[in-house]
């Protein structure tokens, strides 16, 4: 319980990295949630963002997972808000200024600007999460099959991850 | 400038909040693999809350702010149709369903994530999740960099987080800086005459 302090630091700074998709932030939450706080292991780690991407909804909500564990049903809640709250109160005020600022000229460079960035950020968060979880022919096989899939045919994520697991089920056990 | 409205809209198309958290809690609720189809098809095919540029537009915006594209979607599009309220409604609908899923499968991965028959199919998913992130980043990248000095962007971006070990918020700040810089207006260029980029 003496945690949530911590909790709601490292979820409201995480949740600030989050620019494109929260990805970006999957460097940094390793670093925060397995090296300096210890809530969990780089491994459930990885393996509880991999179950989220099996969910519904927005795609980070694994870390109200990390919040119960880290402090219960209140730590739950905690990372919870910590996590959404800023980003949300963040995207109203944006709401409200964005459309007033059409005529901005910088408007159209912070959005060409940022997208690079977010997408160097993504292949980063990318990359720290392939270390716990490509570790020889079978996942890289299974990492490239659902790259290529994707990119060429337009099917449901879901059902990739699904028959990802099936696939891991038969070559693990 | 606090109680403006949103300019072109008037208050008459506003929405009852019932119906905004009906509407993201279903998106909530069903979306598997990824918010943005599910978000267009409820909002501008079904309820035909907003038309096809407008969504477009505030992806973007969604897409240029910190939070995720779901929540920032959530907010931006219930602010729209029912002012503070709305956009409460919108992403508690759009985060409730996920948040009981995955508080509950975190206690069942808890108690029985180290199964060998568990672990071997979780091993499968998150080979998958990275495939996964990597077609985002691909299709992100085709729709959104537009020269080489954007995917010098990116690879700068990359090598600060993994090879230097920078902070995400420090290269965030750094490269976004640097690249806003080089997207800069560029009809001020002749007028204003300031520093060429270095």
């Amino acid at each position: 319980m003496s945690d949530l302090p911590a909790l709601i630091r490292v979820f409201a700074y995480l949740s600030l990295l989050t620019v494109g998709g929260g990805m970006a932030a999957f460097p940094e939450m390793e670093y925060l949630t397995v090296d300096v706080h210890h809530w969990l292991t780089q491994q459930q780690l990885v393996h509880l963002y991999s179950m989220g991407q099996l969910a519904p909804g927005p795609n980070m909500m694994m870390i109200v997972a990390i919040g119960d564990w880290a402090g219960g049903v209140v730590g739950a809640l905690v990372v919870l808000v910590a996590f959404f709250a800023p980003t949300a109160l963040l995207a109203y005020a944006a709401g409200r200024a964005w459309k007033r600022l059409e005529a901005w000229p910088w408007r159209g460079s912070i959005q060409k600007g940022l997208a690079p960035v977010s997408i160097g950020l993504l292949l980063a968060g990318c990359y720290s999460m392939a270390k716990g979880a490509i570790f020889g022919r079978e996942t890289a096989g299974i990492a490239i099959a659902v790259l290529l899939i994707l990119m060429h045919y337009k099917i449901n994520p879901a059902l990739l991850v699904v028959a990802a697991a099936v696939v891991g089920l038969l070559s693990f056990q | 400038m606090s109680e403006v409205a949103s300019p072109d809209a008037g208050a008459a198309n506003r929405v009852p909040v019932v119906h905004i958290f009906r509407a993201f809690l279903t998106i909530g609720a069903t979306s598997f693999g990824g918010a943005i189809p599910y978000l267009r098809d409820s909002l501008v095919v079904r309820e035909r809350w907003l038309e096809d540029p407008e969504f477009v537009e505030m992806l973007s915006i969604s897409q240029s702010l910190p939070g995720l594209n779901a929540t920032n979607m959530a907010v931006l599009v219930g602010q729209k149709l029912g002012g503070w309220a709305g956009a409460t409604a919108g992403l508690f609908g759009m985060c409730l369903p996920s948040a009981v899923l995955m508080f509950v499968a975190g206690i069942l991965y808890r108690l029985h994530g180290s199964y060998p028959w568990t672990d071997a199919a979780l091993k499968g998913v998150a080979a998958a999740a990275v495939g996964l992130v990597l077609s985002t980043a691909v299709q992100l990248g085709r729709r959104s960099l537009a020269n080489y000095a954007d995917l010098v962007f990116v690879a700068l971006t990359v090598v600060m987080v993994v090879q230097f070990h920078q902070s995400v918020l420090t290269t965030l700040v750094a490269v976004g800086l640097l690249s806003i810089l080089w997207h800069r207006p560029r009809a001020r260029r002749a007028g204003a005459g300031s520093g060429a980029a270095s």
